[in-house]
């Protein structure tokens, strides 16, 4: 049989995303990838993936899809949210944070998200996709990677690497929260050179709102307005992942992972390498303040991220085998539905 | 040696820059210093990106240090005044009909030439490839005579064919793929210069020239469709090394 994810509901913005492909920028094309490669990494974690591993990025809300497997292993991490599982006609709450294990006809909807803009729905064994320019992930303006080089859609059988998985205590991550973004921290440059003293105080100094078209290419802030000393035109220069860029009406765009490669405004900041994922977690409404940090900041706080990134491994458990063996034995369908009612006690 | 200054572009990329102007000379800065760095094959570097006025690299920080890395890039400055890159020349189908040229008419009424004026003008140049960017595969070319020369539109429009030539200022793009664009658009090729499925998909880089060729419509008509089935490419003309330096 085959094994896929059939897409009943897509959500609003639903793609497949690994860690991107870096390397291709000189040829307009940008790595793309997860915008919040942490949790793409603890989800994948979870499941027992390699950290390179293609999920499925849920933006705001997120898809409704039936398991058409025998069985599988998904583990959601990221922003919160409200999944619920129907079984034969009993629905139960999967929770974010651990595995859980699916099973053949299972449903799975994955609701609204909340305290972050993304969640991750990572699958033991992944997607079975073949890589474009060495990644699954979607480029959607691209056309490229991912399925089919776009978001999902209804209808949609996404074909899973994986046929049946191992019955095993499911993993659960522990004491990891991740704050709501509030402040980024940036570097100067390319272009700070090009702003007077008072335009980029007002900049460190102003709240800024996250705007409504907000997506994996960059954010439009609204806020008190910076104009550059000599013009919101420049000859087009490099972009870079984390970019400030200050267009003609001087309410800042900020840059992610998918943004275009070349552009012709003048970058007041770049948002440094550590804080790329808090950058990606930003909502729509969001209000964000940005702190100047020296380079050696920058090299510390990366150190301080990376520190993080290698300590997930340990910081996964088994999951008690008390809190999951009411749902083991329901997965193993030797309990009814009458048995829910204590599930929803626990 | 020219002037330069290195620009921080937050903590894994610099951009090594060369002036605020589109100049030919000074892209070549850019490119001989792309081709410098590819010949050193430094660990640490992950790519360049070369564009009108800089290079960006973008590196690994903990492989290779921000104050290391300016170091180095003095020394590729000092190679880069010897350094030969490829420079290949494509000769490009484009089709200058107002049925697949939305501008082409008004154009030719701004500048005050007859279409055909316009495509014998626009055929005759030889475009350097100045960078690509903003679209994947999309190369910025240049320079275009005064002649030729005249602003973006007022009012840009929604969407472009894929294939399409457009001019502004000094530059002619060709765009991949259907995009917004603000260019005047004066032509369409039937070649796809970008196709994903095809190894890394970019034909024209940085450096490479252009001469477009131009087809009537029934020409053009016929190889879009073998071109939409991969069929048709740019044809490849020569791969001298150039040595614009």
């Amino acid at each position: 049989m085959t094994a896929s994810l059939d897409i009943l509901s897509p959500g609003l913005a639903t793609t497949v995303q690994d860690l991107g492909r870096p390397g291709y920028l000189h040829l307009g094309i940008p790595a793309g990838g997860a915008l919040d490669a942490f949790s793409l990494r603890a989800a994948n974690a979870l499941v027992g993936n390699a950290p390179d591993v293609g999920a499925l990025e849920i933006a705001y809300r997120g898809p409704r899809f039936r398991v058409a497997v025998r069985s599988a292993r998904i583990a959601c991490f990221g922003a919160s949210a409200s999944i619920v599982l129907r079984r034969e006609g009993v629905r139960r709450k999967l929770d974010v944070g651990r595995s859980h294990c699916l099973l053949l006809g299972d449903e799975v909807d994955i609701g609204a998200v909340a305290g972050a803009a993304i969640l991750y729905a990572a699958f033991e064994g992944g997607f079975d996709i073949a890589p474009a320019l060495g990644a699954v992930s979607t480029y959607v303006r691209g056309g490229l990677g991912g399925w089919h080089g776009r978001a999902l859609k209804a209808g949609d059988r996404l074909p899973l690497a994986r046929h049946r998985v191992e019955d095993r205590a499911e993993a659960m991550l522990e004491g990891l929260e991740l704050p709501p973004t509030r402040c980024l921290r940036v570097v100067d440059g390319p272009q700070t050179d090009h702003f007077a003293d008072d335009q980029i105080a007002a900049f460190y100094n102003s709240e800024y709102g996250v705007g409504s078209g907000a997506d994996r290419m960059g954010a439009r802030l609204f806020g008190p307005p910076v104009s550059p000393a000599r013009g919101h035109d420049i000859v087009s220069d490099a972009i870079s992942l984390g970019s400030i860029q200050i267009p003609g009406d001087g309410q800042p765009i900020v840059l992610r992972c998918e943004h275009q490669t070349t552009g012709g405004y003048p970058k007041i900041a770049t948002v440094i390498s550590a804080d790329w994922p808090a950058l990606g977690r930003l909502a729509i409404g969001d209000k964000v303040r940005f702190q100047r940090v020296t380079m050696d900041e920058a090299d510390a706080a990366r150190r301080a991220y990376a520190a993080s990134v290698e300590s997930l491994p340990a910081r996964i458990k088994p999951v008690p085998v008390e809190v999951d063996l009411a749902s083991r034995l329901w997965a193993a369908n030797l309990i009814s539905g009458v048995c829910d009612a204590r599930l929803n006690l626990d | 040696m020219s002037d330069y200054r290195i620009l921080p572009a937050g903590d894994a990329a610099l951009v090594v820059d060369f002036g605020d102007r589109i100049e030919r000379a000074l892209n070549c800065q850019v490119l001989a210093l792309a081709q410098a760095i590819a010949n050193d094959h430094v660990e640490g570097v992950i790519e360049t990106v070369p564009t009108f006025r800089s290079l960006m690299i973008s590196y690994q920080p903990d492989l290779l240090p921000y104050a290391q890395l300016v170091r180095r890039v003095g020394d590729w400055m000092v190679e880069a005044a010897n350094v030969a890159y490829p420079s290949r020349l494509w000769r490009l189908p484009v089709c200058y009909d107002e049925s697949v040229a939305p501008d082409l008419i008004e154009v030719a009424e701004r500048l005050g030439l007859s279409p055909a004026e316009i495509a014998a003008r626009h055929t005759a140049i030889t475009h350097h490839v100045y960078m690509l960017g903003f679209l994947p595969g999309q190369p910025y070319l240049g320079d275009l005579p005064a002649e030729l020369a005249l602003p973006r539109r007022v009012s840009p429009r929604g969407k472009v064919a894929a294939g399409s030539v457009g001019m502004a200022m000094t530059m002619t793009c060709v765009f991949p793929r259907e995009t917004p664009c603000g260019l005047n658009i004066i032509g369409r090729t039937p070649a796809r210069l970008w196709d994903p499925s095809r190894g890394e998909g970019c034909q024209i880089m940085p450096g490479d020239r252009v001469i477009f060729e131009p087809i009537p419509l029934a020409t053009f008509e016929a190889l879009t469709k073998p071109a939409a089935e991969g069929g048709l490419q740019p044809r490849f003309e020569s791969a001298e090394g150039g040595l614009f330096t």
